[in-house]
C-alpha cells in the first residue's frame, strides 16, 4: 500500500511534467487543436499497471492540476470530457481483451477528442463543429498509436516492478 | 505468441475502422451534407438591407428597381442594371460561399453567405 501512494505520487508528477513540456513544445503538425497528448502516456501505463481506479484518480488529478497551472477552467472542462471518456473506453476494451496495449490506446486517442468534440458542441450550441470530425478521429487514431507504441515499451520497462495492480498480483 | 498476433490484427483493424469511419463522414458530407446552397446577402451603401434563400429561384427588384437579381439552382446572377457600363451584369453567376458581384454606380454588393459560417469563432481561447 504504501509503495502504491509513492508510485501514485511520482506517476502524477510525471503526467504533470509531460503536460508541461508539451505546452512548452506544441506539437504543430498543421492541424489546429491537435496534440500529441504525452501525458495520457503515463494514464495508459498506470491503468496497466495500477489498476482502473488508480487511472482515473490519476487522470483527474492531472487534468485539473495542469489545467490551473498552464491553461484555463475552459480546457479543463474540455480535457476532463475528453479524459473521462477516453478512458472510460480504455478501461472497457482492456477488460474485453480484444486488443494489445496499441489498440486500447487507440481507441483512447480517438476518444478523447470526440469528447472534446461533443463538449464543445454542447458550450458552442451548434452542429458546425462536427464538420471537424474526420479530422479529429484520425489524429485522435494517430496520436493514440504513437501513445500506445510508447506505453508498450515503457510496459515492458517495467515489467519487474510490482506497483499493486491485482492481476499483477495474482501472477 | 499467437494470441498475440492476433491481437496485433485486431489493433489494425481498429485503426482502419476509425479511417474508414472518418473516410466515411467525410464521403456523406460530400454527397448529402452541403446540399443547403446557403444565402445571398444584400447589402446597399454598406448596409446588409435583405438576404435571400438560394433554394428559392426568384427575381428579385433591388434598390427601388435600378437593378434585378436572378437567383436560379442555388446561383446569383444580375440580369438588370440602369448604370451605363453593366459591368455587374456581366459577371459570372455566383455560388460560392463569399463570392460577389458588386454594382459600383449604386453601390450594391451581393455575397453568398453559408448559413454556419458565423458561428464557428463563437469561442476563443
Amino acid at each position: 500500500m504504501r509503495t502504491k501512494v509513492a508510485y501514485f505520487g511520482v506517476f502524477t508528477a510525471l503526467a504533470l511534467i509531460f503536460s508541461y513540456v508539451e505546452s512548452l513544445i506544441p506539437f504543430h503538425i498543421g492541424i489546429p487543436g491537435v496534440k500529441l497528448g504525452l501525458a495520457n502516456l503515463i494514464v495508459v501505463v498506470a491503468l496497466y499497471k495500477m489498476g482502473t481506479e488508480e487511472a482515473y484518480a490519476l487522470s483527474v488529478a492531472r487534468i485539473v492540476l495542469s489545467g490551473f497551472l498552464f491553461a484555463n477552467l475552459f480546457s479543463i472542462i474540455y480535457s476532463l470530457a475528453g479524459g473521462m471518456l477516453s478512458l472510460t473506453v480504455m478501461v472497457f476494451l482492456k477488460k474485453k481483451g480484444w486488443f494489445s496495449v496499441y489498440g486500447v490506446s487507440l481507441a483512447g486517442g480517438v476518444m478523447h477528442n470526440v469528447g472534446q468534440l461533443l463538449i464543445a458542441m454542447l458550450i458552442v450550441e451548434t452542429f458546425s463543429v462536427s464538420y471537424y470530425l474526420p479530422v479529429l478521429l484520425v489524429a485522435g487514431a494517430i496520436t493514440g498509436l504513437v501513445i500506445g507504441i510508447l506505453a508498450e515499451a515503457m510496459l515492458k520497462r517495467l515489467a519487474g516492478l510490482d506497483m499493486g495492480s491485482r492481476k499483477e498480483q495474482k501472477r | 505468441m499467437e494470441n498475440k498476433k492476433n491481437l496485433r490484427k485486431n489493433d489494425l483493424l481498429l485503426l482502419l475502422i476509425v479511417v474508414v469511419v472518418a473516410a466515411a463522414i467525410c464521403a456523406l458530407r460530400f454527397w448529402l451534407g452541403d446540399k443547403h446552397p446557403g444565402y445571398v446577402t444584400v447589402r446597399i451603401d454598406g448596409e446588409v438591407v435583405a438576404s435571400y434563400d438560394l433554394s428559392e429561384d426568384q427575381e428579385v427588384e433591388l434598390n427601388g428597381g435600378t437593378n434585378t437579381m436572378r437567383i436560379e439552382d442555388g446561383t446569383v446572377k444580375m440580369i438588370q442594371a440602369d448604370c451605363p457600363d453593366k459591368l455587374c451584369m456581366k459577371q459570372k453567376a455566383i455560388s460560392k460561399n463569399r463570392e460577389n458581384i458588386i454594382c459600383l454606380p449604386n453601390n450594391i454588393v451581393l455575397q453568398i453567405a453559408n448559413q454556419d459560417e458565423s458561428e464557428l469563432d463563437a469561442v476563443t481561447n
